[in-house]
């Protein structure tokens, strides 16, 4: 045993020696690495052509009925920033690469936009195992990924901008709502979730909050169903069975397609809005696209934009979308919709635009320190700023009404935009956590800062 | 009796004099909807609902539907069609200025609900007291009692009487009174309503100190009672609903499988592009949808009688091209035909991607197909699955009538048989072979019609029935129609008996490996050709 | 000893070694230097796939099952290996915890069975080869003594493959569900971040491949191979000449299934994520695909393509991403319609190489097939389970 111990960590070693010379058996730093590889990326080499920016969406495979229109909406921002010119007076390149809904190929795809293209920003990623799979590529390249979707937080990147909700921008506003006497004074609480990381997070730090706020143990139910999963007559049938007449409320988790046989059953088994609304995170405009929304109006859906929010900013982006969807022959023209993470799309390559623009170059490191001064207005009507300190953007807060037509009406909105906590102070394991890439903390998950303090 | 009887011409007087009564509920009412405060339309909703008057059950219902609107002067207008009228003369008006939606959110609604069910007790038309009746004993409000009581003294309906006494039982479950509580438990043992179930465990029940929640012994004992004639009927309603849904599984199934049946078990064809088949049937369906909504809009519930027929014939076409084209030059090839045949169905997923973009397209149900009816409380039976379980019935008598009876169906059974001897019979083979072949992906195209009707659409959907339907002709048997038609639906009810007590990711994997077991047992399926021809595959 | 080293040089002629070394050489000692290095990791990717493509080729070229269910093997190593991974990050994960991430936002307390043992990464290894072994072992022997081939067997495989990528799904069953196994940081106390530890891997992968190579030519060319090629080409005949298949069939499916795993195991620590996904009945289908492009009962041919169809891969999602899945698509077609044989041998013949390393043994006593192919014409199912229209005898008898 011992020999093939040192066998193979000979056989490592040497292999390692014999490839880059004596490079010493313990890890060079990473960040040295990192500069090392980062070098020839275009920033340095040359300051006039184009700058390239990555497009880190799936185009294929299951992912691909979501990350399409982010895809698109991103082409469109990047097309409309050139027609003004482009950014320090150099036109964007967009880099688009299908992933193909594959996480390992989110990692090769990343390190492929990162040392191949030398792309200076990516904007991508949907689900959070690609978040998750492509991070230590972003990490050890020092590369930049802006995350346009609601996610389950306890994550803060240095080398990643987060402009969808934490779970306090989007679960927590939700809930506090139906306990309110607006939102219905729920007492009893249902979260139901698809099985996988977001819906097991968001709704662990829920039941922390719900706790918290007095609710006991036995009054909530925490359920999930495999992903697309389409039977949900048992599980409408026991949170019909666990109300019992006391004001209960849903909050749903579920993803994607499985929404539209859990809401037919609701109607089936008649259990309306008004008796038990269900609020969901996942469940924008358009995923209301494709399905009869008329057994789904009343319930809720908590996001940080919608398409019908009335505000000039908005109406110019829906407009920008929809002449570029017209001029383009997208498929489905003028029913497409705009929606949340789309939003956040657009905002994203706005406030990186911002930041190269200040910094003056596209170096990451400078462009990192510039996007925490940049606001920009958002077409949910508020002026928008990134948390440079935690890397996450401050949003505000809408829940909706879904409406037969597919649109939400804005029911309930917070006065302004919330600031992210990417570590849920409900949660016993993480409230001791602090994400503050600022000196002297300089650390995404940290509960002592790196440095000490002159 | 005389009293009863005067109360209801009272009641009747009330409701048609609405100037004699003291105040002005309804004129107060009115004017609360034009609050932007939910709490204040909340109240006007419940003084409209007790005004007794005969204007507030339609402003009530306009409200309901969202056609009430508020303009500048403050004024309270329904919508009718174009016109407006005022909520508090009917007159027509023209609104003033900009004007914006009455606004409703879940707890007024809660309001309303049951306001709206309340005045609708008393409608001259049986459906509507019935389901008003119906929405009453789902849980009412003890100030909705008067209300109750009253209508069930007028109603004749012995249905609606019935509901009105559950709903009254209902609230006499918490009174005080002993006999009335004992009553309201017998109304309950007598309907075994089974939404009543956790109410009657918690009179069985002990609290915390072992004594019982309930006082008195006779209710417990009829409480007990009742909770095994709920049970009962929970039992019966539950192998009802599964065997329904398993039908209803095993029909979509064998729509998708049959295609597949005849390619595969007729042909040994392995045609891994035949999900997509389907996938094009219910991309016909949304283009013929489609067509229908811009052409002749009116026509609109019927545009599947076109949409059948259309998808039939496209994936047919289809299907002879790829046979014509792909799948005659790997006969006798099976493992290879698998392959082509995938690489096919990846480029129509991509072209459909590609046209019709990545995300899922609206097929929506014609109204003859939109709702169900309650066979029994807590089960519904949707309208469209039942058509589904008629459609396959109906293809499958097609598709045996065709094989069976026609000269098509014989050269196809005897170039099944034996190739070699069919041709020198005179049977043109190859063109067989592209007929049979048109014919199975056009089935699947039909299959694609009735998965439209039920689920999301989008290029993706074949995939998820490949598996599926490969597994009802392998467990069906190869060459036998009859063994695809047990091999789904018992398919289909075995999954929907195992899913309620296994779950469903455990379900599949249990029938996955029932399946394989299965096979141990019967290599060949259910139902094996005998014979040379069962050594093929 | 001296026979067995005779038999090892025997696997080639001298040209057929010739060829090997010069591929050895080029894999292990000159490429490594001259690639950049992001395709260091990408190029280990695919010699993985090329393992894979070996181990289908043993079952499917040689032995003529096809399974679509490979994906099953390979995941399974490779969660061997991510389970040793996982718990060598220790305390370094996002929640400064003992147990994987997964577990803490589960509320795990502690390790479940049967994930104890697998912070020794030897008994990891160990694993990732016992346990995709074991699995097939075990299929194998219920699905080949009823019989079950061809067609059945193929879909039997996909639906296991399905079943399984279900059971991973689930966040219960303790790997992870969707999000599977990710966030590695050490290999064996060796950061992974760090290029000369990835080179050091890509190398290990590459000298695993070769060996692996070794190993299946021997099998191939042994007498074993040849009861093999028997049973592809006529079943029932073998099993009247006194053989059981059952025992043949079951080897080589167990052998292949435990090449799969290793390579797996490989697999993980270089590209930094597991999860059920790689189960996805699709993907075992592609893999056969590799094989079909590249040349089945070619095992030079076999590995080659599929590090030729991952290349295009990586290549047309970049470059064409919305024209990806037709090129994919027109592959499957065009490749048994048109060079039902892969195309390494059609490219060894353009090259006017009479033959690649393979094909160089053909003195050796393997022998035509029984009845020689070409024959049956090709729209007669009837005639194909007694002539298969493809044989690679065929390659070797003519080159």
């Amino acid at each position: 045993m011992k020999s093939w111990k040192s066998l193979l960590s000979l056989s490592i070693l040497a292999m390692s020696a014999a490839c880059k010379g004596p490079g010493g058996e313990e890890a060079p730093k990473p960040a040295a690495s990192a500069a090392e590889t980062a070098a020839p990326a275009p920033s340095a080499a040359k300051d006039t052509g184009p700058i390239k920016v990555g497009i880190l969406h799936s185009l294929s495979g299951t992912m691909a009925i979501s990350e399409t229109s982010l895809k698109d909406v991103a082409l469109m921002t990047i097309e409309n920033i050139n027609k003004k010119g482009g950014v320090l007076g150099r036109k964007l390149e967009p880099v688009v690469v299908d992933p193909a809904s594959n996480w390992p190929l989110f990692a090769e795809k990343a390190r492929e936009l990162l040392q191949k293209e030398g792309v200076s920003v990516t904007f991508g990623c949907w689900t959070s195992v690609s978040r998750k799979s492509v991070l230590p590529v972003f990490e050890e390249l020092n590369g930049l990924l802006f995350y346009p979707v609601q996610y389950e937080g306890e994550e803060s990147s240095y080398n990643v901008f987060y402009t969808g909700a934490a779970p306090n921008q989007q679960a927590i506003p939700a809930v506090e709502y139906l306990m309110s006497e607006a939102g219905g004074a729920a007492k009893k609480w249902v979260l139901l979730g698809t099985d996988y990381v977001y819906p097991r997070t968001t709704n662990k730090i829920l039941r922390y909050f719900l706790l918290a706020k007095g609710v006991k143990e036995g009054d909530i139910m925490e359920t999930y169903t495999p992903f697309g999963h389409s039977d949900y007559q048992t599980i409408v049938a026991d949170i019909k069975k666990f109300a019992g007449g006391t004001p209960t409320a849903v909050v749903s988790t579920i993803n994607g397609d499985s929404n539209v046989p859990f809401y037919k059953e609701l109607a089936n088994q008649g259990l309306k809005a008004e008796d038990i609304p269900v609020v969901a995170f996942s469940v924008g405009e358009e995923e209301l696209r494709g399905i009869d929304t008329k057994p789904l109006a009343g319930h809720l859906a908590a996001w940080n934009y919608f398409m019908s929010i009335d505000t000039p900013e908005n109406k110019k982006f829906i407009d920008e979308w929809k002449a570029y969807v017209a001029e383009k022959k997208l498929p489905d023209g003028d029913k497409r919709v705009t929606n949340d993470p789309m939003e956040a799309t657009y905002v994203g390559i706005k406030m990186w635009a911002g930041a190269v623009e200040q910094a003056g170059t596209v170096e990451v490191n400078a462009v990192r320190q510039a996007i925490g001064y940049q606001v920009v207005k958002s077409p949910s009507g508020f002026d928008m700023a990134m948390d440079g300190k935690n890397h996450h953007l401050n949003k505000p807060v809408y829940i909706g009404e879904i409406m037969p037509d597919g649109q939400f009406k804005v029911v309930w909105k917070t006065e302004g935009p919330v600031r992210a906590a990417p570590w849920s102070p409900f949660v016993p394991d993480s409230k001791e956590k602090v994400a503050d890439w600022s000196f002297p903390w300089v650390c995404g998950n940290c509960t002592k800062g790196k440095f000490e303090a002159y | 009796m005389t009293h009863v009887r005067a109360r209801i011409w009272l009641l009747l007087f009330l409701w048609l004099s609405p100037a004699l009564a003291v105040a002005a509920p309804f004129e107060d009412g009115v004017k609360d909807l034009a609050s932007p405060d939910f709490d204040q339309i909340s109240r006007g909703i419940s003084l409209l609902g007790s005004s007794g008057d005969a204007r507030a059950l339609p402003v009530l219902e306009a409200l309901e539907n969202g056609k009430v609107v508020v303009d500048a002067a403050g004024r309270v207008l329904i919508r009718a069609g174009s016109r407006t009228e005022l909520a508090l003369t009917g007159a027509p008006a023209v609104a003033q200025g900009p004007v914006r939606d009455v606004g409703i959110n879940n707890r007024v609604r809660r309001t309303l609900g049951p306001m709206v069910s309340q005045l609708r007790l008393l409608s001259p038309d049986r459906t509507i007291r019935q389901a008003a009746a119906l929405e009453m004993s789902k849980g009412p409000r003890e100030d909705a009692r008067p209300a109750l009581v009253t209508a069930q003294r007028a109603e004749t309906d012995t249905e609606i009487t019935a509901l009105l006494s559950m709903a009254l039982a209902r609230l006499d479950l918490i009174s005080t009174d002993e006999s009335r509580r004992l009553q309201a438990v017998g109304t309950i043992a007598d309907q075994a309503d089974v939404s009543m179930k956790s109410e009657m465990e918690n009179l069985v029940k002990k609290d915390g100190q072992g004594k019982f929640v309930e006082p008195d012994a006779e209710v417990r004992k009829k409480a007990q009672q009742a909770l095994s004639a709920i049970e009962t009927k929970m039992f019966l309603i539950n192998l009802v609903a599964n065997t329904f849904y398993g039908l209803s599984l095993g029909s979509v199934l064998l729509l998708a499988a049959l295609g597949l049946a005849i390619t595969f078990g007729l042909m040994h064809v392995i045609n891994m592009a035949h999900g997509e088949m389907l996938m094009l049937g219910a991309y016909t369906t949304y283009v013929v949808q489609t067509l229908f909504a811009s052409i002749m809009p009116a026509a609109m519930n019927w545009y599947l009688l076109i949409a059948i027929p259309a998808a039939f014939m496209v994936c047919a076409v289809i299907g002879m091209a790829l046979e014509r084209f792909v799948v005659r030059h790997l006969y006798g090839r099976p493992l290879e035909t698998l392959l082509a045949t995938w690489g096919i169905s990846l480029m129509l997923i991509q072209t459909v991607r590609l046209v019709f973009g990545a995300q899922n397209v609206t097929v929506a149900n014609p109204d003859w197909l939109s709702g169900g009816f309650d066979l029994m409380p807590n089960l519904v039976m949707p309208y469209s699955r039942i058509a589904i379980v008629a459609f396959t019935a109906l293809i499958v008598a097609a598709v045996a009538l065709l094989l069976r009876r026609t000269p098509f169906g014989l050269q196809i059974r005897a170039v099944t048989q034996n190739r070699a001897m069919a041709a020198s019979m005179g049977i043109p083979a190859q063109r067989i072979d592209r007929l049979t072949f048109g014919l199975g992906s056009g089935l699947a195209g039909l299959g694609g019609v009735a998965i439209s009707q039920l689920g999301n659409v989008g290029p993706e959907l074949g995939q998820g029935y490949i598996v599926d339907s490969f597994m009802v002709v392998v467990l069906g048997g190869v060459g036998k129609l009859i063994g695809a038609i047990l091999g789904a639906l018992g398919l289909g009810l075995l999954n929907k008996y195992i899913e309620p007590v296994a779950g469903a990711v455990l379900g599949k994997i249990i029938i996955l490996v029932f399946i394989v077991l299965f096979l141990q047992k019967r290599p060949q399926g259910l139902f094996a050709l005998k014979g040379r021809a069962a050594e093929v595959v | 000893m001296s026979s067995f080293a005779s038999q090892i040089t025997g696997l080639h002629d001298r040209k057929g070694w010739a060829v090997f070394g010069v591929v050895s050489a080029l894999l292990v000692l000159v490429l490594p230097f001259v690639l950049p290095d992001y395709m260091v990791p990408l190029l280990g990717k695919f010699l993985c796939f090329a393992m894979v493509a070996l181990a289908i080729d043993l079952i499917w070229g040689f032995t003529g099952i096809l399974s679509l269910g490979h994906g099953i093997f390979f995941a399974l190593g490779g969660y061997a290996m991510g389970m040793y991974l996982m718990l060598e990050i220790g305390t370094a994960g996002v929640y400064r915890s003992n147990l994987p991430d997964f577990m803490v936002f589960l509320d795990w307390k502690e390790l479940p069975w049967f994930w104890k043992g697998f912070d020794n990464f030897f008994f990891a290894l160990f694993m990732a080869l016992f346990i995709p072994g074991i699995c097939a072992f075990v299929f194998g022997f219920f699905a080949f003594r009823s019989r079950i081939r061809g067609v059945y067997f193929s879909i039997i495989t996909q639906a296991m493959t399905f079943a399984l990528m279900l059971l991973f799904f689930r966040n219960e069953t303790g790997f992870g569900g969707n999000n599977g196994l990710t966030d590695f940081k050490r290999l064996y106390g060796y950061s992974l971040a760090d290029p000369d530890v990835k080179v050091g891997l890509y190398v290990i992968t590459a000298i695993t491949l070769l060996l692996v190579y070794a190993l299946s030519r021997y099998v191939v060319k042994s007498k074993l191979g040849r009861v093999l090629r028997a049973v592809r080409d006529d079943e029932t005949k073998v099993r009247f000449m006194g053989y059981d298949p059952l025992k043949y069939k079951l080897f080589v499916w167990t052998l292949s299934a435990v090449l799969c795993g290793l390579a797996g195991a490989l697999y993980v620590p270089q590209v930094g994520i597991i999860n059920p996904s790689e189960m996805q009945p699709a993907n075992s289908i592609e893999m056969a695909i590799w094989v079909a492009v590249g040349g089945r009962s070619t095992l030079f041919g076999a590995a080659a393509g599929a590090i030729a169809v991952n290349g295009a891969k990586s290549i047309f999602t970049a470059a064409f991403p919305d024209l990806w899945l037709y090129f994919l698509g027109a592959t499957f077609v065009v490749i048994p319609v048109l060079l039902p044989k892969g195309f390494a041998v059609y490219a060894s013949r353009l090259l006017g190489k009479p033959s690649g390393p393979r094909a160089s043994s053909t003195g050796g006593p393997s022998g035509p097939a029984p009845s020689e192919p070409q024959g049956p014409p090709p729209q007669d199912p009837a005639s194909a389970k007694i002539d298969p229209s493809v044989s690679p005898e065929t390659v070797e008898a003519s080159s």
